[in-house]
């Protein structure tokens, strides 16, 4: 049998072997046996020496081709090897997927305060400054210079924590109208701020009343502001808070520290103001008391009511959130029952 | 007060609308409406019927038959049990079918074998409340005063189809607590004039002065007081028209001349007293301040002990009644009185209030003295009085009025210019419009230099400046109609300041480690107050707290969240890992406001996590509350400057198992394990709390940040483990380490910790793990070794470790 014919079976062995192996290490061992140094191509070409000098270049190239086949040959089971055992390792990780997660566990903010975090957001980009103030107020803050004197029947002993004579747990977060008007700079330009905050009021705690509470209020001041103008700040608020399509309605109300005084009702969210059991049949629910700012208020406040004017609004978080989620008993909100406070985890604007 | 609608229509053309509407309409426009009652709401089938006769049932010693007429063409028998029944009356009959109160159904039945088509009823069956059904007819079926057509509808004749409009004033409203000052608001909105019935008096009787005597001590307090005498009274019972105004408003008919006075306070919101002139022991009536702790029975039989704060009418001796509140029992008017003295007056508001409050007695009177009165209209109220009593009782009237004090205020004049009034409102009413709601008003005013000089009259004594006149304009005009704007002007910048920033940040990374925000309340007991407090001040209490649960200011946090964990223990949630943001209060003296001190504090207790498919449960300890506080340190760049000091000054925490945390030599704050003493009171789980002034980080410089590439030259690690006394922390051993490492030491992580026999009683193992690196070059293995073993000299010599 000459060279090249012995070469020819070596190649059909081979790969007639490479394609049987199964396992990656016998695959290895026939690389080596067939194509390392000892091995019988090796051998074969050893053999060139006795093949005339026209030969043996031809032979040397047939042997090369087949060398190249067969090591091809040999990547390519390896790839189908591979392939293979990816193949079992991917099945023997398969985990069963619906099982639950790790817990890991994030804290939920208090539904109060996402509201409250939420019409901040929403007037800082209206261009209000947040202002915070005492919870402690003084008589002359909460009540006088809110155009609330002495004897005053708004000023009702009976609603009033009082510490001392001229110490009170503020009963609303007005007396900031008047503690920034003090310190506002008009040649600066106007000024817009909400003031959040805890409030206080003598009641006996029930469903629908607790003597600790929170008020959002707000405040705009300038040379030219309209009730126009708190209309429709209102009716942003309104909006945002209660949905896209609600509408509000002013009605004339009174508040020593406004005139003209209003209360403001929006329809209803739940019927859409056909009347239902949570507008108590009307199509309209009061959510916020407002006002252009009294002139005495403006006034006590160093600010001349002939040159500047502008509205104030006083809305309650807590109000906001039990009609909007529904809540029937205002003590849920300082209970504090993890399982009440949980369920506001999911995004609830 | 509750206005009548039939009644308002007889002073004002009410066009027909429907009440509910107009109801809705005087809420947009003035005053709000709690609700319109119909009186004979759910009610049918109740009608007249003419008692014929009457037979004891034969079968009951209580029951009577009655052969009852209702209109048919034969009479029906129907068996009542009221004691009053008798022959000829005529009353009401709930047909069989009929629905009575309360949604009660009516059946034709049998009582005791007697077959009864009906029930005559009482008026309280009908949906009267007991308070106002006249005391004749309280135990009993209702008796019409005549003859009424059998089997007509019993509603109109009894005021039933009226429909009453639930006024809900705001306290600048109270003109309208009566039905002058309602017809004028509901005529404003209508552009409708009321028109009130002309008083007219006949005086036939002898001068009212020839009769009394009257002098006020407190003319700043009586700026009104007039008085006229009604001779030889007959006292009987007032006609039904009047008796159904009364009880529709909640009042109960008591007689003719006690009904007119409350007819007239509701006619005119005037409060009226009517004494007895015989009972008075003298007749000169003298209106002074009560001497301390002199008594006096009211009206209700009440003795009342007075203070001199209260301002009392009185007999020339005694008390007759405390002004502007209640009568006296003594001269009050019984079946018996002959001679009647009308009281009309304005008694000072604030004074009004005090007593009302001092005594707990706030009646119909005293509330519309507190709120104000039309001070223009109580001589008219007084004659209309009179009036009354001339014909509903046959009175002879004195002549003239006893004038005690009579000084009116003056009609305001205001200035109200009509470009201010839209610069206001944003609004382009027209001159002419806003002068035509002047006019619905019945304000006088002129048009002077195109403004508008407007004379208020008294009976709208809350208008006071221009901003008043402008509300007046601006809800006739109707709010519907304001455009929707937004301020235009010059731009603000809006924003949080550093405080608001601060505590937002605080709550996210909290919110991001697990925890729960709540909201406790600020006000909790005394002996909660100042616990958890190193240096507690004095304790801020309410003068007067509602209960004892919320009676002091806390100087912390942490009760509340105790609170917050034992309310959610008691509900079974066992797992509690909360948060608080907000204020403590520390006082300052005893008449500056206390020091507000924005404060954050996080309690956690139970499991970190519950067993589950994956992991077994764990209990929290000391160092997941520390992991949280380490990455909001982190957060707000202070890691590296809180020290924990071991402290056992707050008696309330473990005494080995709690920090103070300080910023160079202050206080940041605490954190450690509640003791168990106190877990063991209370009943809770092992609890770890901490608590940050937020007020200390505000003041801290923020260091700016500047940032540095990541390294990159590889960095060398390298292990130390040692023995040491059990009492070396692990502060006293990384502080070293770091005091030592040199500058390329970059960051020491403790990785072991462990105490056991193999090492010895009081002794400790630590094993740290060392990073060094130089930013600059490849650290060399001489470097690193030179470095540890200068610390571990350190730790030998200082410590006295041993190097394993």
């Amino acid at each position: 049998m000459g060279l090249k014919q012995q070469l020819e079976q070596l190649k059909e062995q081979g790969l007639e072997q490479i394609k049987s192996v199964n396992d990656p290490q016998e695959l290895n061992q026939i690389r080596v046996r067939l194509l390392g140094k000892k091995g019988p191509i090796t051998e074969v070409l050893r053999g060139m020496k006795d093949l005339s000098v026209d030969e043996r270049p031809k032979v040397g190239s047939f042997a090369n081709e087949i060398k190249q086949e067969i090591a091809g040959a040999i990547e390519k089971q390896v790839k189908v090897l591979d392939a293979v055992a990816l193949q079992k390792r991917l099945e023997h990780e398969t985990i069963d997927v619906t099982l639950p997660g790790r817990p890991v566990k994030t804290g939920t903010p208090h539904i109060l305060n996402q509201v409250i975090d939420d019409l901040e957001d929403l007037f800082v980009g209206l261009g209000y400054q947040v202002i915070d103030g005492p919870e402690v107020e003084t008589d002359h803050y909460n009540f006088e210079m809110m155009n609330i004197p002495k004897n005053h029947p708004a000023r009702d002993m009976q609603d009033t924590f009082y510490i001392t004579k001229e110490l009170l747990m503020r009963t609303h977060t007005s007396p900031n109208q008047a503690r920034t008007l003090e310190a506002h700079d008009f040649s600066k330009g106007p000024l817009k701020m909400i003031s959040p905050g805890r409030v206080y009021r003598r009641d006996t705690d029930d469903a629908t009343h607790s003597h600790q509470f929170h008020q959002i209020e707000g405040l705009v001041i300038d040379k030219h502001v309209t009730m126009a103008d708190l209309k429709g700040t209102l009716e942003v608020v309104a909006k945002h808070v209660f949905g896209e399509e609600r509408k509000i309605r002013l009605r004339p109300s009174y508040f020593p520290f406004t005139e003209p005084s209003i209360e403001v009702d929006i329809s209803c969210f739940a019927c859409g103001g056909k009347g239902c059991s949570v507008c108590k049949y009307t199509g309209w629910i009061e959510v916020l008391g407002a006002g252009m700012v009294h002139p005495n208020v403006l006034r006590g406040a160093g600010v001349d009511p002939e040159v500047y004017g502008g509205f104030a609004f006083g809305l309650g978080p807590d109000r906001f959130a039990m009609l909007k989620y529904g809540i029937n008993d205002i003590r849920e909100f300082y209970q504090n029952d993890l399982r009440f406070l949980q369920q506001f985890q999911q995004e609830v604007k | 007060m509750k206005i009548s609608y039939q009644w308002l229509n007889s002073f004002v053309n009410l066009q027909e609308i429907d009440p509910q509407k107009l109801a809705d309409q005087v809420s947009l426009t003035g005053i709000e409406v709690a609700g319109v009652i119909a009186p004979d709401e759910g009610l049918k089938k109740i009608v007249v019927g003419h008692i014929l006769s009457t037979q004891p049932h034969p079968d009951s010693d209580h029951l009577t038959l009655c052969q009852v007429d209702i209109g048919e063409d034969e009479p029906v028998q129907i068996v009542c049990g009221a004691p009053n029944v008798a022959t000829d009356q005529y009353v009401i009959v709930a047909l069989p079918n009929s629905r009575i109160s309360g949604n009660v159904k009516i059946k034709r039945g049998k009582m005791r074998g007697q077959a009864s088509e009906g029930m005559i009823c009482s008026l309280q069956e009908i949906g009267f409340s007991d308070s106002v059904v006249p005391k004749e007819f309280q135990n009993g079926i209702y008796v019409f005063p005549k003859a009424e057509s059998a089997g007509q509808p019993v509603f109109p004749l009894l005021g039933m189809d009226d429909r009453m409009i639930d006024f809900d004033i705001t306290p600048n409203r109270a003109d309208t607590l009566g039905m002058h000052g309602a017809a004028w608001e509901v005529g404003a909105m209508l552009h409708e004039r009321p028109q009130f019935p002309e008083v007219e008096v006949s005086e036939t009787g002898q001068p009212t002065g020839d009769l009394l005597k009257v002098s006020v001590s407190e003319k700043n307090l009586v700026p009104q007081y007039l008085l006229k005498v009604v001779q030889n009274v007959e006292i009987k019972p007032s006609p039904l028209w009047l008796q159904i105004r009364l009880w529709n408003n909640g009042i109960r008919p008591i007689n003719n001349v006690v009904d007119v006075t409350n007819f007239v306070l509701l006619e005119y919101g005037q409060p009226l007293h009517a004494f007895d002139y015989d009972k008075l022991t003298t007749h000169e009536i003298l209106v002074r301040r009560a001497q301390q702790e002199e008594p006096m029975v009211t009206l209700d039989g009440q003795t009342r002990t007075l203070t001199s704060e209260d301002l009392v009418i009185t007999d020339g001796q005694n008390p007759v009644a405390i002004a502007g509140v209640m009568g006296g029992l003594s001269s009050e008017i019984t079946a018996d009185t002959h001679n009647v003295v009308l009281e009309s007056a304005v008694f000072d508001g604030t004074s009004i209030r005090k007593t009302a409050q001092h005594h707990n007695l706030h009646t119909e009177a005293s509330t519309r003295f507190e709120k104000g009165i039309d001070q223009g209209s109580v001589t008219e109220a007084l004659q209309r009085a009179v009036q009354l009593l001339e014909k509903l009782a046959n009175g002879e009237s004195s002549q003239s009025i006893l004038v005690g004090n009579q000084e009116l205020p003056e009609e305001k004049q205001i200035l109200m210019d009509p470009k201010r009034v839209n610069h206001v409102l944003g609004t382009e009413i027209s001159v002419a419009e806003m002068g035509t709601i002047l006019d619905d008003l019945g304000f006088g005013y002129e048009l002077k230099a195109e403004k508008y000089s407007v004379t208020v009259p008294l009976r709208r004594w809350d208008i006071f400046i221009e901003a008043d006149l402008i509300e007046e304009i601006a809800r006739l005009h109707g709010y519907d109609k304001l455009p929707s704007t937004l301020p235009v002007g010059i731009q603000t910048v809006g924003g949080f300041n550093k405080r608001q920033l601060l505590i937002r940040e605080v709550k996210q990374s909290l919110l991001a480690n697990g925890l729960d925000e709540v909201i406790s309340y600020a006000l909790v007991k005394e002996n909660e107050a100042a616990a958890f407090t190193y240096d507690p001040t004095e304790n801020i209490e309410l003068d007067w707290p509602m209960t004892q649960d919320h009676a002091v200011l806390r100087q912390n946090l942490i009760s509340g969240l105790l609170n917050d964990l034992q309310y959610n223990l008691a509900r079974k949630q066992s797992n509690v890992a909360i948060f608080e943001q907000g204020n403590i209060f520390q006082k300052v003296n005893d008449t500056d406001q206390p020091t507000e001190v924005p404060t954050v504090a996080v309690l956690w207790a139970g499991n970190v996590t519950d067993s589950n498919w994956i992991a077994k449960d764990r209990a929290v300890d000391f160092y997941d509350l520390k992991g949280v506080l380490t990455n909001l340190l982190k957060t707000l760049g202070l890691a590296d400057r809180v020290t924990y000091v071991a402290d056992q000054t707050l008696p309330e925490l473990h005494p080995g198992r709690s920090a103070k945390l300080l910023i160079d030599s202050q206080t940041l704050g605490f954190i450690g394990e509640v003791h168990p003493s106190l877990q063991h009171d209370r009943q809770l789980p092992p609890t770890y709390v901490l608590q940050l002034n937020l007020q200390l980080i505000l003041d801290q410089k923020q260091a700016s940040l500047v940032s540095q590439s990541a390294a990159k030259y590889p960095a060398v690690e390298r292990d130390l483990a040692l023995i040491v006394d059990h009492q070396v922390t692990n502060s006293d051993i990384s502080d070293l380490i770091k005091s030592n490492g040199g500058k390329y030491l970059s960051d020491v992580q403790i990785f072991d910790v462990f105490t056991g026999e193999v090492i010895g009683l009081k002794k400790k193992s630590l094993a740290y793990r060392l990073h060094f690196q130089n930013p600059a070059a490849t650290l060399t293995d001489d470097q690193v070794t030179q470095a540890m073993d200068k610390i571990q000299t350190a730790l030998q010599d200082q410590i006295d470790a041993q190097i394993r």
